[in-house]
């Protein structure tokens, strides 16, 4: 199979997952601005935001409210106009808890100065074009929220060969992407160019999965190079991207830079073509609400800041009581305890579900599935036993800081043991120790 | 009050396959052996594996009970080892051998080691090779012959089976002919369709086929423990001195019960995807080197209990790649 497997240039690993992309066809449509948002200084990778307005100071749709705090960190933006209530703690949907401002809307929606006119940026330098993509506080839109300007800035030793364009969107369910792609693929095109430009990087190319045909065809049709990739889970973690396209390996505990390669996520592209051509900071994004516990399933362009129960009610609503409310894909998204926890940027769906089956963790059989579906090599049977037995440090040596938390392995377990909550709690706990 | 909303842990969706799913696949696959198996031994058979399947789970019932663990006959672990050990046994034998035998296989093999999932050789084998070393008279001998055809599957022998004739042809004739008619086209057929003697569940290499090919197509069977059994296997069958001819060694005794339906079990083979090649391959040349040199004359659950206790320890040494990780001595 390896021999194969490299022939193709797949990765290993990995599982075929029903799609249930029901929300494919629905156009984005405008989410008007809620009355109160609830913008967290943390939305990303890195340092939070350190706040830089006030209670009861004025703010217009796009008005800095937190400056980025060090190289690693990304600043945030009012995304509605309106007063600052407060400051303060409020339930966040990757920290549990996290300091956000809230806005309460004066129902103006005036823009801060110079915003939403167009400017040139044919002629811009790459460090004027850098400037603008981090004052616009971009972060990676894919889920993990890394900030962009650090992933456009290799060290000068790292030549950056290839840009790859991530149009995977391999999660079962989300939408979000696939209508970007349909409906704005000039605003990724140019967006891709401008990280191109920076990078000054030789090839770009569009990877897409075979299951969003139409998109590719858009992107064909503009002369793009593009990839079409078969669709398995999770071809779009990078890792498995880079090799699947380029067959190359990304070492162990290394970037994708070492290969000489860039990722980077359509709906950034699209971000930061709006950060360069409008100068339009980071205020909201495209969102795939669905699930059987909302009333109408719809992709959303989405303030950021909204709080999920403003949008469930913008799409009709509840269907009974909900029971599980999850910011991201079922295979990686986060389930949520509050109703009023805010979208931030790295939302890329809301699925509201009534109904929840819940299992009771077996005994593990040693079937070897997980081992199988792992697409980064690991043996999350051997590990979540170490996990569970708190040996952190040989759970170390088995590779769990090597987990990417895709979940291909609990997926398939026969047992049902939730694997990828041991390996997250492993992890934690040697990053814990290594601290120390 | 409203209710709490649920967190719980990605992923959020999982697979339709469970234990007791996989199980009654696998019960499902040995289906039409088994009812060959009533067809070509009568009655008997039926309830010789009613037996086993009874006793296996009451003695889990009973053991699971006494140890203070939650009872989960409805995984359906205990029947499938119930039914394993009926296969490996001779259709004839005295109703109190496979009572015996289960609840050794549960009792012994299984739950004193901490049950599902942490026992590290197959009950249902452990449970024979008590049998056979403990009553090895019944186990070889309580033979009984298939319908409409003899226990060698040759016309004028009927008193052993074609794997016993082989070892020791000279107990039943001239040598060199009762050689020559184990290498027939015709012996070859029987063998295939399961018109031989043996034991309940192990005679017809055509359903097992069957029934392996269903599992291992659904995902539940490694085909890489399959492939490096029957594969070695094969090879040595071939190679080494033997005076049967290498269909006559892959279609007799229970090799194809052996490879697809008991060296597969999950619980005692290695995890990796390495190991499981090393370990069908090991359970091939053990087989083979017991049926060709050794005093018994087959091999297939001894190379197998074998290979079980050495699971432990492949899985060490085979641990996966990590992804991105360096080969040893290769510049990445
Ligand atoms: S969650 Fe981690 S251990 Fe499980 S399959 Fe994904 S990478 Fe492997
Ligand atoms: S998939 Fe589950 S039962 Fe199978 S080996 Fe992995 S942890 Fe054990």
């Amino acid at each position: 199979m390896t021999i194969l497997n490299s022939m193709l240039k797949g990765f290993l690993g990995g599982i075929h997952l029903s799609e249930n992309k029901f929300t494919e066809n629905l156009a984005i449509e405008v989410m008007p601005a809620p009355k109160l948002v609830y913008i967290p200084l943390a939305q990303h990778a890195g340092k939070p935001a350190k706040p830089i307005v006030q209670k009861d100071d004025f703010v217009k749709i796009g008005t800095k409210i937190g400056e980025s705090e060090g190289f690693i960190s990304a600043p945030v933006h009012a995304s509605i106009s309106g007063k600052v209530l407060d400051i303060k703690q409020h339930p966040h949907p990757v920290l549990a808890s996290a300091e956000c401002c809230i806005i309460e809307s004066d129902e103006t929606e005036d823009w801060a100065a110079g915003m939403k006119e167009k400017h040139d940026y044919e002629n811009l330098p790459k460090e004027e074009l850098l400037s603008i993509i981090r004052d616009a506080g971009i972060v990676g839109l894919g889920g993990a929220a890394f900030p962009t300007h650090v992933k456009l800035s290799p060290p000068p030793d790292k030549p950056i060969e290839y840009l790859l364009i991530n149009g995977c969107e391999c999660e079962p369910r989300l939408t979000a992407d696939h209508r970007l792609m349909l409906e704005y693929p000039i605003g990724i095109i140019e967006g891709a160019k401008l990280f191109q430009q920076i990078l000054n990087t030789k090839h770009l190319i569009f990877c897409i999965e075979d299951n969003k045909k139409e998109a590719a065809k858009i992107f064909i049709s503009e002369n793009e190079e593009v990839r079409v990739l078969k669709t398995k889970y999770p071809q779009g973690a990078e890792k498995q991207l880079i090799k699947t396209v380029l067959n190359r390996t990304v070492p162990r505990g290394g970037l994708p830079m070492d290969v000489g390669c860039v990722v980077q996520n359509v709906g950034t592209c699209y971000a930061a073509f709006q950060a360069v051509k409008f100068r339009k900071p980071l205020i909201d994004r495209v969102v795939t609400v669905t699930g059987d516990g909302v009333k109408e399933s719809k992709n959303l362009l989405i303030r950021i800041g909204t709080s999920v129960i403003d949008v469930v009610n913008f799409c009709g609503g509840f269907v009974d009581q909900p029971k599980r409310i999850i910011f991201g894909g079922p295979m990686m998204g986060i389930s949520q305890y509050a109703e009023d926890v805010p979208i931030i940027k790295g939302t890329s769906g809301i699925l509201v579900s009534k109904e929840v089956s819940s299992y009771e963790e077996g005994p593990c059989v040693r079937c070897g599935c997980c081992v199988d579906a792992c697409p980064m090599g690991l043996m999350p049977t051997e590990i979540y036993k170490l996990v569970k037995n708190k040996k952190f440090l040989k759970s170390k040596d088995y590779g769990v800081l090597d987990c990417i938390e895709c979940g291909c392995c609990a997926y398939g377990c026969p047992s049902k043991i939730p694997l990828v909550h041991y390996l997250k709690y492993g992890k934690n706990e040697v990053w814990r120790l290594s601290k120390k | 009050m409203k209710d709490l909303l649920i967190v719980s842990a990605s992923p959020h969706i999982s697979g339709k396959l469970d234990i007791s799913l996989a199980m009654k696949a696998v019960i499902l696959a040995l289906l039409p052996a088994f009812i060959f198996s009533v067809y070509i031994f009568g009655w008997r058979a039926l309830l010789v594996t009613v037996i086993t399947i009874v006793s296996c789970m009451i003695s889990e019932a009973i053991m699971q009970r006494m140890l203070g663990k939650k009872i989960t006959l409805d995984d359906g672990s205990a029947v499938l080892t119930g039914i394993l050990l009926a296969f490996n046994l001779p259709p004839g034998v005295p109703l109190w051998l496979p009572i015996v035998g289960s609840v050794f296989a549960i009792v012994f093999a299984k739950q004193l080691f901490g049950g599902l999932g942490y026992n590290f050789i197959n009950p249902a084998l452990a449970g024979r090779a008590f049998l056979m070393t403990s009553w090895p008279s019944f186990m070889t001998k309580e033979w009984l012959i298939p319908t409409g055809s003899t226990l060698s599957g040759i016309d004028s022998i009927t008193s052993a089976t074609p794997l016993t004739l082989l070892k020791n042809p000279a107990n039943f004739g001239p040598p060199e002919v009762i050689i020559q008619r184990l290498n027939e086209m015709a012996t070859i057929k029987n063998l295939f369709i399961g018109k031989v003697g043996g034991c309940l569940g192990e005679t017809s290499a055509l359903l097992l086929l069957i029934g392996g090919l269903f599992l291992i197509i659904v995902g539940i069977v490694d085909y890489r423990i399959v492939t490096g059994y029957l594969v070695s296997f094969g090879i040595l069958a071939f190679v080494l001195p033997t005076k049967a001819n290498l269909p006559f060694h892959l279609f007799s005794g229970g090799l194809f019960l052996g490879a697809f339906f008991m060296a597969t079990d999950w619980v005692t083979s290695p995890v990796t995807k390495k190991g499981r090649w090393i370990f069908g391959i090991g359970c091939g040349v053990l087989t083979a080197v017991i049926r060709i040199w050794g005093g018994y004359p087959e091999g297939v659950s001894y190379s197998i209990l074998l290979m079980n206790v050495f699971t432990p320890l492949i899985d060490r040494f085979t641990k996966e790649r990590i992804f991105g990780e360096k080969k040893k001595g290769v510049k990445l």
